[in-house]
């Protein structure tokens, strides 16, 4: 079954500057799909359409069922709920602690205390970080803190886990530690994860589903693809 | 839910102890402001109704009136549309009542018959708008049969006017303190909340809906409406208390009363509160509101 299917989907920024062209593609329940391309391509529009951070200016965009452009501005929170989003710069919250952290996308929630417990503990222990629970992010390494963030999108156990730029700021090493605990996460959840990204090393490694974006244009969707032009 | 939001508004406002005092002292200002201007207007009206209240238009008729000229009178004297109610009484009533209040009257009017008495049968009219009480008088002066009307002319008249136009521009100045006091408060919070930018995104981004986000912003813009009433609250409860001893509930003249401080002081406080905390809660809702959409 197809957990995000794009219709007919153009962009069209208000400076006029055009991102996606008629794009449309489906995503099925379970997969892992790299989103390539070049700056500029529109893979991160395509992502912020995703969790409608962006609406798409044509077509539909539809998420888990829901239609994500007619969602109105007061009921995106119920899109919210059903995917969880990591980025570049990990968007932590220096003031609480790691657990804190987590706990607080399921206090947003309103979730209740025990519930929030078992689940924030399951979700470090999915990333590795049982034994950082109490720290502050700041006395984390990157490669935790992005550890960290992931924990905090997968707590609510989303059918959708949405990257941009993951490994962006993280050195080759700890980008493949960030991958194989997505890879784990998307095996043990059946979580389904799309990550944008250029870098060719990991792409080329994990064999995936691989969208290519260029300049805004769909160019290849490829099964177990890689990273070449 | 809730507690966790107060608890949660709480900590806001201490962790941004800096920011909240700078709310705080605003509101505070404000606050004292509107109620001196609440004090003297709640006054204003209080005396103008008091001094209203006791103004009267006296139509003394002609000496050789009989039933039917009287009535005649009287059926016109109702037909004014600022007439609110009226009294008649006749000379032999006033003779009587006047004897009754002193000797020295007794003995003075016993010596006069009704024919000759120098009482005239009285109609006392009690008007709706103060305001306007002369062009009633004169209405009433117009009628057929009355000798002459006799009201507070000029001076009451004129100090009425003044305390309605002094009433007028208090309310006028409170009300623009108030609007005031809401673009400072959505400024101060603007502040706290642009601090905390951050956590609304990552709030947004996990799902949070928007009440639940604007929810701890209310309710922390209501503390700050709360704290900054309580200043204001004392001075004016003991202030008040204290201009009411000092001039022994009148101001100048006995025409001028002041309004009684229990449980004037412990409304008007209420009221202060009141206009901290929804002036409080205005301004951190639509502070917040900017940062809910995208």
């Amino acid at each position: 079954m197809d957990l995000i299917r794009i219709k007919n989907v153009e962009k069209k920024y208000k400076n006029g500057v055009t991102a996606i062209y008629d794009l449309n593609l489906a995503i099925e329940k379970g997969s892992f799909v790299f989103v390539i391309g070049g700056s500029g391509s529109g893979k991160s529009t395509l992502i912020k359409m995703l969790y409608r951070e962006e609406k798409p200016t044509k077509g539909q965009v539809i998420v888990g069922g829901l239609d994500v452009a007619k969602l109105k501005n007061k009921k995106v929170y119920k899109l919210r709920r059903k995917l969880g989003i990591v980025f570049q710069d990990y968007r932590l919250l220096q003031k609480l602690t790691v657990y804190e952290n987590v706990a607080f996308a399921l206090e947003c929630i309103g979730e209740k205390r025990d519930i929030i417990r078992t689940k924030v503990l399951k979700a470090l222990e999915d990333v590795g970080l049982k034994n950082k629970v109490h720290e502050y992010p700041d006395n984390l390494s990157g490669g935790e803190q992005q550890r960290v963030a992931i924990a905090r999108a997968i707590v609510n156990d989303p059918k959708l886990l949405l990257c941009d730029e993951p490994t962006g700021n993280l050195d080759p090493e700890k980008s493949m530690e960030i991958m194989k605990v997505l890879e784990s996460i998307n095996k043990l959840r059946g979580t389904t994860i799309i990550m944008a990204t250029h870098d060719k090393e990991i792409v080329n490694k994990m064999k995936k589903q691989v969208i290519t974006l260029k300049d805004g244009h769909l160019v290849k969707f490829k099964q177990k693809g890689t990273y070449a032009e | 839910m809730l507690g966790r939001n107060i608890r949660d508004a709480i900590k806001s406002v201490i962790r941004n102890f800096t920011l909240s005092l700078a709310s705080i002292s605003c509101i505070t200002i404000t606050l004292i402001i509107v109620a001196v201007a609440i004090i003297a207007s709640f006054n204003v009206q209080n005396f103008t109704k008091e001094i209203e209240r006791d103004m009267t238009i006296v139509v003394f008729l002609n000496n050789e009136v009989n039933q039917e000229d009287i009535d005649e009178v009287e059926e016109k004297i109702k037909k004014i549309s600022n007439v609110e109610k009226y009294t008649f009484q006749t000379k032999q009533e006033i003779k009587k009542q006047m004897q009754e209040e002193s000797d020295v009257f007794n003995t003075v009017l016993e010596n006069f018959s009704d024919e000759d008495s120098p009482l005239k049968d009285t109609f006392q009219v009690k008007v709706k708008k103060v305001e306007s009480i002369g062009k009633t008088a004169k209405k009433i002066q117009s009628i057929k049969n009355v000798a002459v009307v006799r009201y507070g002319e000029g001076m009451v008249e004129k100090m009425v006017t003044a305390f309605s136009s002094v009433e007028k521009v208090a309310i006028g100045i409170v009300a623009a303190l108030i609007i005031v006091t809401v673009f400072l408060i959505v400024n101060t919070i603007k502040l706290t909340i642009s601090a905390r930018k951050r956590e609304i995104s990552i709030m947004r981004l996990v799902g949070a809906s928007n009440i639940t986000i604007k929810l701890p912003f209310i309710i922390e813009g209501m503390i700050l409406g709360l704290f900054g009433s309580i200043v204001p609250v004392i001075i004016t409860t003991y202030g008040y208390l204290a201009f009411y001893k000092h001039f022994d509930g009148h101001l100048y003249s006995n025409l001028i009363q002041l309004i009684q401080p229990e449980p004037f002081i412990y409304q008007a406080s209420l009221i202060i509160i009141g206009i901290g905390i929804v002036v409080g809660m205005i301004g951190s809702a639509s502070a917040v509101k900017k940062y809910l959409k995208i």
